[in-house]
C-alpha cells in the first residue's frame, strides 16, 4: 500500500494545475523505459568481455520484454488503485536498480545478475512504467486521449532513438572493458533515475469531476463507440470487445515486427540481383527510417483518431496495411522505392497501433480502469513478439533451405502478414459496444475513488 | 469542476518541456544524421 507523498490523494492536482504538464512527466518514463530497444548496442562488448553467445547476451533483453508484459498484466490493478506516482516511482526504482545491479555484475564477472537485474528487477520497471502514465493522461485529456497517449507512447519509441547513440559513446569514452561496461551502467542508472524523477515529482491526478473548459462529457457526441459508463478490470476480461481488441492489436503488432524484426536481412535479400543492391550501410539506414516512421506513426495517427474515431483509423491500419502488404508481395524487386515507402508506412501503423489502443478501451470501457485494462491488453504484444519474428525467420529458413532466394524467401510470410491483417480488420468490424451487464453500478464509475474499487 | 484559469506556470512548463524535449532532439538529431550520412554520403 502507498503512503505518504506516493499516494494517489497527495498528488490530485490544485485547482490551477496545467494539464500540459502531465505529458512530460510521462515522457521522462517513457524517454527512459524506451532504451530497452537499444539493449544491443551492449550486446558485443558484454560477449567480448565475459565470452558470452549471442544467444546469452540477449537474454537481459528477452526476460525484460516478458517482465514487462507480465508485470503490466499483473500490476495494472495497483496502478490504478495507487496512482501514477507511486507506479513511476516504482517504476524508476526497478529501472534503475537494474542498471546497479548490472553494473555490479559485470564489474564482478557474475553474468547471472546482469540478467537478473536488467531482466527482472528493470523488466518490472518496463512495465509498471509503460502504463503508468495511461489513464492520468486519459483523464486530464478526454477530449483529445489519442493524442495525450500518443505523446507517452512515442516516448517509448523515441527512448532507444537517445539511448542507442548515447550508450555507444560512453562505451566508446569508458572503453568496452569489463569496467568500463560497469561504469557505464553505473551512470545509466544514474542518469535514468535522476530523469525520471521529475515525472514523479510532477504527475498530477485531475481532482474528481475536473473537466476542460468548454468541454462536456456527452456520450461520445452521439457516437454509441464511446461510452460515459465504466467497466472494471475485473469484468472487461470478459467482454468479447476485450478480446476483439486484443486480437486486433496482436496481429497489427505481428504484422509490423515481422518487418522490423527481419529488416535489414530483408531489404538486402529483395534487391540482391538488381542492377542496384542494398549494401550494409544503406540497410542500417533503412532500418533508421523504419524506426523514425514507428516512432512518428505513434503521435500522428493516434491524434488522428481523435478526429476520426478509433475503429475507422484501424480500418486504415488493418485495410491499410493489408493492401501494403500485397503491394509489396506483389511488385517484389521491381522497384526499391515502393518497398521502402510502403514498409515506412506500415511501420506507421505499426506504432499508431500500440499508441491508440489505450484510447480505444477509454472509448470502450471508460476511464475508471483503462490503465489496468490496457495492462492486461499488453499481453497480446507479447505473443506477437513470439509470432511475428516466429512466422518470418521459420518461412525464410525453410525457403532457403529449398533453395530458394531473393524476394521469394519472404513472399509467403507477406502473405500471411496480409491475412493477419485481414483478420484484425474483421474482428475490429465486430466490435460493438459493451453491453450494460458489465458496467459499474454507480453509473459513472470515475466518480467512486479508485483506491476502493474492486 | 470545469478548468479554471492556469496560474503563471510559464518558467516551470518550459523548464520541463525542455528536461525531456533536448534528449528527444538529440536522439532524432543522430538518427537523421546517420539516415542522411547512409543514403546522401
Amino acid at each position: 500500500m502507498a503512503l505518504g507523498f506516493l499516494d494517489r490523494s497527495h498528488s490530485i492536482a490544485p485547482p490551477n494545475w496545467s494539464r500540459w504538464l502531465i505529458p512530460p512527466a510521462a515522457l521522462s518514463v517513457h524517454l527512459a523505459i524506451g532504451q530497452v530497444y537499444a539493449w544491443s548496442v551492449f550486446k558485443p562488448p558484454l560477449e567480448e568481455t565475459l565470452g558470452l553467445s549471442g544467444t546469452q547476451s540477449a537474454l537481459p533483453f528477452q526476460l525484460g520484454i516478458v517482465m514487462l508484459g507480465l508485470s503490466a498484466a499483473f500490476g495494472g490493478t495497483l496502478v490504478e488503485r495507487n496512482g501514477p506516482r507511486w507506479a513511476m516511482f516504482v517504476s524508476m526504482t526497478c529501472f534503475s536498480s537494474g542498471f546497479l545491479i548490472s553494473a555490479l555484475g559485470v564489474a564482478a564477472s557474475q553474468y547471472w545478475l546482469v540478467v537478473l537485474g536488467y531482466g527482472v528487477v528493470g523488466g518490472v520497471g518496463l512495465g509498471i512504467g509503460y502504463i503508468s502514465p495511461v489513464s492520468t493522461l486519459i483523464k486530464w485529456f478526454p477530449d483529445r486521449p489519442g493524442m495525450a497517449t500518443g505523446i507517452a507512447i512515442m516516448g517509448f519509441g523515441g527512448g532507444a532513438l537517445i539511448a542507442s547513440p548515447w550508450s555507444n559513446q560512453m562505451l566508446e569514452s569508458f572503453g568496452s572493458t569489463t569496467g568500463g561496461i560497469a561504469t557505464t551502467f553505473l551512470v545509466h542508472g544514474l542518469v535514468y533515475a535522476v530523469f525520471m524523477s521529475m515525472g514523479v515529482l510532477l504527475v498530477r491526478v485531475p481532482p474528481e469531476g475536473w473537466r476542460p473548459r468548454g468541454w462536456q462529457p456527452t456520450a461520445g457526441n452521439g457516437n454509441k463507440m464511446i461510452t460515459t459508463a465504466s467497466v472494471s478490470a475485473r469484468n472487461a476480461i470478459r467482454t468479447p470487445q476485450f478480446w476483439l481488441l486484443w486480437v486486433i492489436l496482436c496481429f497489427n503488432v505481428t504484422a509490423g515486427i515481422g518487418i522490423l524484426e527481419k529488416a535489414s536481412p530483408m531489404i538486402t535479400e529483395f534487391f540482391r540481383d538488381t542492377a542496384t543492391p542494398v549494401g550494409a550501410a544503406a540497410a542500417a539506414g533503412f532500418v533508421g527510417l523504419l524506426s523514425l516512421t514507428n516512432m512518428l506513426g505513434r503521435f500522428v495517427w493516434s491524434s488522428t483518431s481523435d478526429l476520426i474515431g478509433r475503429r475507422n483509423i484501424y480500418r486504415i491500419y488493418l485495410g491499410v496495411g493489408a493492401g501494403l502488404y500485397l503491394v509489396i508481395a506483389l511488385t517484389g524487386d521491381t522497384s526499391k522505392i515502393v518497398f521502402v515507402l510502403a514498409a515506412m508506412v506500415i511501420l506507421s501503423f505499426y506504432g499508431g497501433g500500440f499508441a491508440t489502443v489505450p484510447a480505444y478501451l477509454k472509448d470502450l470501457f471508460g476511464t475508471y480502469q483503462v490503465g489496468a485494462i490496457h495492462g492486461r491488453l499488453l499481453t497480446a504484444w507479447s505473443t506477437a513478439g513470439i509470432l511475428g519474428p516466429l512466422i518470418v525467420n521459420a518461412i525464410a529458413d525453410s525457403q532457403e533451405a529449398a533453395g530458394k532466394q531473393g524476394p521469394a524467401l519472404y513472399t509467403t510470410s507477406l502473405y500471411i502478414m496480409m491475412a493477419l491483417l485481414i483478420a484484425g480488420f474483421v474482428a475490429n468490424e465486430l466490435v460493438r459496444p459493451v453491453h450494460p451487464r458489465f458496467h459499474e453500478p454507480a453509473g459513472d464509475g470515475s466518480a467512486v475513488p479508485e483506491k476502493e474499487a474492486r | 469542476m470545469n478548468e479554471t484559469e492556469p496560474a503563471r506556470r510559464t518558467p516551470l512548463l518550459i523548464l520541463v518541456w525542455l528536461w525531456v524535449g533536448l534528449p528527444f532532439l538529440y536522439g532524432v538529431v543522430e538518427l537523421v544524421r546517420k539516415v542522411a550520412q547512409l543514403f546522401g554520403g
